[in-house]
């Protein structure tokens, strides 16, 4: 990307969070949220950052042990974060972090 | 007769239920409009009706399966709703606890205006000074001794009840299981008060703790005296739960999870009996509320206006009463419909029915709706 003065800009790195449409009021409207990263940081990185903007949103994902609630399922790379590294698992700029609700109840 | 609430009142009734909040209001307590469901899919298992200070709050607990529990409330009767950014009942750091449930919203007396207190899950006890907006966990009860044998009933491990005295520094706590547990510090300490109760299903049958205590409430008028609706008993204190003692006898069975007591008068309390441990549904599958008008002495059964047949059980909060005259008793079952009465339970009406689950009954006189 170039502007019209001719200096160089590069597209700044960043992670995106996915919300479910049911969150998503709580995220301003949001479908996405985006937060700039120049290097891996992990999910529970990511989420201390939401939290840090919308803390009711925050508060949906994680209780206050800062433990994942048991029907939010977190996907990164296409894999959930329980079979990976929890909340400890990293994420890479231009990673995007899916909330997906479990298909769970009754 | 019928009280009519005057062109500036109107009763409220809210219910909570296993998939969200329904509100109703009436100038009569026979016809009533409803909106919701409000937090649709989330469980209601509390309701706060808080109309000191010259407004009308409800504060609600909200848990959903997926999303956490949390604590809202509406100062417009249910037309916007606000939840504290950091949460209203947050577990100190400390503890390494964290909230399941919001069991019991409680707002205190008139005169300490702003106070309102909340039994949980797990097990604990909150007071909030500033009209239920935040809550401070209760030390003395998290911190007690007991705490590692109290276990959890089927519902889970919860503080279901809470009597604040109006006028001292009494506070009496009902937890299944453990039992009635009394401070007369105003919270700071806390001590099981529990003789006289049986808990049938431990080694032991009168044990100091232990109980499976469904419901407490405070007798209106006479100091000291309190009821319970206990897992198979029915209870009265007069010397403030030193020793309680039996009143079942004229119920058709011991066993149920309400426990109501008169807004004003003495010697006033209803109960809903279930058959149990093996059948929890009304004896024979005929409903009842049954009413006692000298403090435990006497039963009376009151059906007129419930159906002939219904097997479904009513919880421990899914029944109310309002402050009007003669009051207005509310119960709700667990198969979603909701009975109320304009004069003291000697006859019902229905007045929604085909909800989900009633979890929790709530009615006030208020202010404008």
């Amino acid at each position: 990307m170039s502007s019209a003065s001719g200096r160089q800009w590069l597209p700044v790195p960043e992670i995106s969070l996915l919300l479910p449409s049911v969150l998503q009021p709580l995220a301003g409207g949001r479908s996405i949220l985006t937060t700039p990263a120049d290097g891996p940081v992990t999910v529970a990185g990511l989420l201390d950052a939401v939290s840090a903007d919308y803390a009711v949103l925050g508060r949906r994902l994680r209780d206050e042990t800062g433990a994942l609630r048991r029907f939010v399922n977190i996907y990164v790379g296409g894999d959930e974060v329980r079979r990976l590294q929890g909340l400890d698992t990293e994420v890479v700029p231009g990673q995007e972090v899916l909330v997906i609700q479990s298909v769970a109840g009754g | 007769m019928v009280r009519m609430a005057t062109a500036a009142e109107s009763f409220l009734l809210a219910i909570g239920t296993k998939k969200g909040l329904w509100l109703a209001t009436s100038p009569d307590r026979k016809d009533w409009s409803f909106t919701g469901p409000h937090f649709l899919m989330a469980e209601i298992p509390s309701i706060g009706i808080d109309t000191r200070e010259g407004r009308t709050r409800i504060l609600v607990g909200v848990s959903s399966p997926h999303w956490g529990p949390t604590v809202a409330h509406s100062d417009d009767l249910g037309a916007t709703w606000s939840e504290p950014e950091q949460g209203a009942v947050k577990f100190p750091q400390d503890t390494g606890a964290a909230l399941d449930r919001v069991w019991q919203i409680y707002p205190d007396a008139e005169s300490r205006p702003g106070v309102v207190w909340a039994g949980a899950e797990p097990i604990s006890i909150w007071k909030s000074t500033d009209g239920g907006e935040h809550f401070e966990l209760n030390r003395g009860l998290w911190d007690h001794p007991h705490r590692s044998e109290w276990g959890a009933g089927y519902g889970g491990a919860a503080a279901h009840s809470i009597v604040v005295d109006p006028a001292g520094e009494t506070v009496h706590v009902a937890m299944s299981t453990g039992g009635v547990y009394r401070s007369v510090d105003g919270g700071t300490s806390w001590e099981a008060r529990n003789k006289g109760i049986s808990a049938y299903f431990m080694p032991d049958p009168n044990p100091e703790f232990g109980q499976c205590v469904h419901k407490i409430a405070a007798d209106a008028a006479v100091e000291g005296r309190l009821y319970a609706q206990n897992h198979h008993g029915v209870y009265r204190t007069d010397d403030n739960a030193d020793t309680w003692n039996s009143i079942a006898e004229g119920l058709p069975a011991d066993f149920g999870f309400v426990m109501l007591t008169h807004p004003r008068r003495d010697g006033t309390a209803w109960v809903v009996p279930l058959k149990a441990d093996g059948e929890r549904i009304p004896p024979d599958g005929k409903l009842a509320v049954h009413r006692t008008d000298d403090a435990g002495n006497t039963w009376k059964r009151l059906s007129a206006g419930l159906p002939e047949h219904e097997y479904n059980s009513v919880l421990r909060d899914a029944a109310s009463v309002d402050t009007a005259e003669p009051a207005g008793v509310y119960f709700g079952t667990r198969g979603g419909t909701v009975y109320a009465s304009a004069d003291e339970g000697e006859t019902f009406r229905e007045v929604a029915s085909h909800l989900p689950d009633v979890l929790c009954v709530r009615a006030a006189v208020v202010a404008g709706a």
